[in-house]
């Protein structure tokens, strides 16, 4: 069989793929800054030391790390519409749960790097007359931060890969915007490439700078 | 949602007729006859891709670790190949793409064609593990060897491998339950396994909470015993005196 590229002009991108990776992006920012923000208060409930706190947040992060991604999409898209009283749209289904299900991920890795922060660094906070929060905020946070940024950009990249599993509730993202495009000219086997393509480039290039990023901000002690 | 009704899983498929004992007998198939079916189709995909990726990472993790660069090359670029594409769509290359291109793929099976995609999807993390795990031995452990006479495979064979994947172990039980959470992507390709059955079912017989809390709780278990046997496994070749060993 013979491929052929040249229907993928620049106008059929920009009529379907182009709608499908603006919403792959949206996806994955708002997945990974609510995930961030919600998966550390579940680390920091975790690291409390408070049983009330701790034994909810890691019921939550190990039941969401044991369901595959396919099924919690499913189970929300399920669920939130019993819960609210009417439909929701597919796409932002689809926020609402990768935002849930990826703060469970992140929270393992800010729990890792709030853990890698050195005992005495707490100490020396609460030495100085400052509260429990206060030394988390002005010590212990931007220490772990830097220790895990690359560790939490790593599961970004891989919270993009994921947001093609979306496909299960119908939704439009990259890999639908292909698709599509790959239907109405009858030529999916090209399409299917080109997507494989624009994936690869995509995450190739932000895990190298990750790499590069890793080199330069490791904290030397 | 207000009412439950576990008694759909002993409804037989097509008729809809409740099946004493929950059952199909001669012919008959109820809902728990598919899930469990649907369970075992879960199972057979994770299991052999892991065998798949446990084959081929390792190979490729050892690649990336030997003296010759052509090699590491190879092993370098197969990594990044298969770990920077998402799994839907190495799996949609390898059911639509490939077996146009190449005719001989289109008498595969396509369960087969999944194992595939999804051992090699697996193999670029555990290439990256094994990798880890070759380096993080002393360096004079690969000297001592060759300085004995052994070869480079001798050295890998005798010296390095049985360290390595001794403390490899842990990460590559993550995979394993990885792998069983990753066959759940199979559905798109219409493989018969336990999401797949979830979306079916659920549609057939308007029970969509009855039947996706029962694949939950099956993938549960799925997990859970395999993290007990690859926790066994540890004990059983922990290297004494070393690596935790009590």
């Amino acid at each position: 069989m013979n491929l052929d590229f040249s229907f993928l002009s620049a106008d059929v991108l920009s009529n379907f793929v182009l709608k499908g990776l603006i919403f792959s992006f949206q996806l994955t920012l708002v997945a990974m800054l609510g995930g961030i923000i919600l998966g550390t208060a579940l680390a920091l409930m975790r690291l409390s030391g408070k049983p009330w706190l701790a034994v909810p947040a890691a019921a939550y992060v190990n039941t969401m790390r044991s369901i595959p991604l396919v099924m919690v999409i499913l189970w929300f898209f399920l669920l939130m519409p019993l819960l609210l009283g009417r439909p929701l749209g597919a796409e932002v289904s689809a926020m609402v749960t990768f935002t849930l299900f990826e703060a469970a991920y992140y929270s393992e890795i800010m729990r890792a790097g709030i853990q890698s922060v050195p005992k005495g660094q707490v100490s020396a906070g609460q030495a100085v007359g400052m509260t429990y929060p206060q030394t988390m905020q002005y010590i212990v946070l931007p220490q772990a931060f830097r220790n895990m940024l690359p560790v939490l950009l790593t599961q970004t990249i891989i919270l993009f890969q994921d947001t093609s599993l979306v496909y299960a509730i119908g939704a439009y993202d990259l890999l639908k915007g292909f698709e599509i495009a790959g239907k109405n000219f009858n030529r999916p086997v090209e399409t299917y490439l080109v997507a494989a393509g624009v994936y690869f480039v995509i995450c190739f290039s932000l895990s190298m700078l990750v790499r590069r990023l890793q080199k330069k901000i490791a904290i030397i002690r | 949602m207000a009412t439950w009704d576990w008694q759909v899983f002993c409804k037989e498929t097509t008729t809809g007729d409740a099946v004493s004992g929950c059952f199909g007998r001669g012919g008959d198939v109820t809902y728990l006859d598919w899930m469990l079916s649907a369970w075992g189709w879960t199972l057979g995909v994770a299991l052999l891709a892991m065998g798949v990726a446990l084959l081929v990472g390792s190979l490729m993790g050892i690649l990336r670790t030997v003296p010759d660069k052509r090699l590491v090359f190879i092993g370098e670029v197969w990594t990044e190949l298969f770990r920077n594409i998402p799994l839907l769509v190495q799996i949609f290359l390898w059911y639509h793409v490939l077996p146009s291109l190449f005719k001989p793929l289109q008498g595969v099976p396509s369960f087969l064609l999944v194992v595939v995609a999804l051992g090699f999807f697996t193999s670029a993390r555990i290439s990256e593990q094994v990798k880890a795990g070759i380096q993080s031995l002393p360096g004079g452990q690969r000297y001592a060897g060759l300085a004995m006479g052994l070869t480079l495979p001798q050295t890998y064979r005798y010296v390095l491998l049985p360290m390595a994947f001794r403390t490899v172990i842990p990460p590559l039980t993550s995979e394993a339950m990885n792998i069983v959470k990753n066959s759940s992507v199979a559905f798109a390709v219409s493989i018969a396994e336990l999401t797949m059955f979830a979306m079916q079912a659920g549609e057939e017989t308007s029970r969509t909470m009855e039947m996706y809390l029962a694949v939950t709780a099956l993938y549960f278990v799925s997990a859970f015993a395999i993290n007990r046997l690859a926790l066994f496994l540890e004990t059983r070749v922990r290297v004494p005196g070393i690596l935790g060993a009590k």
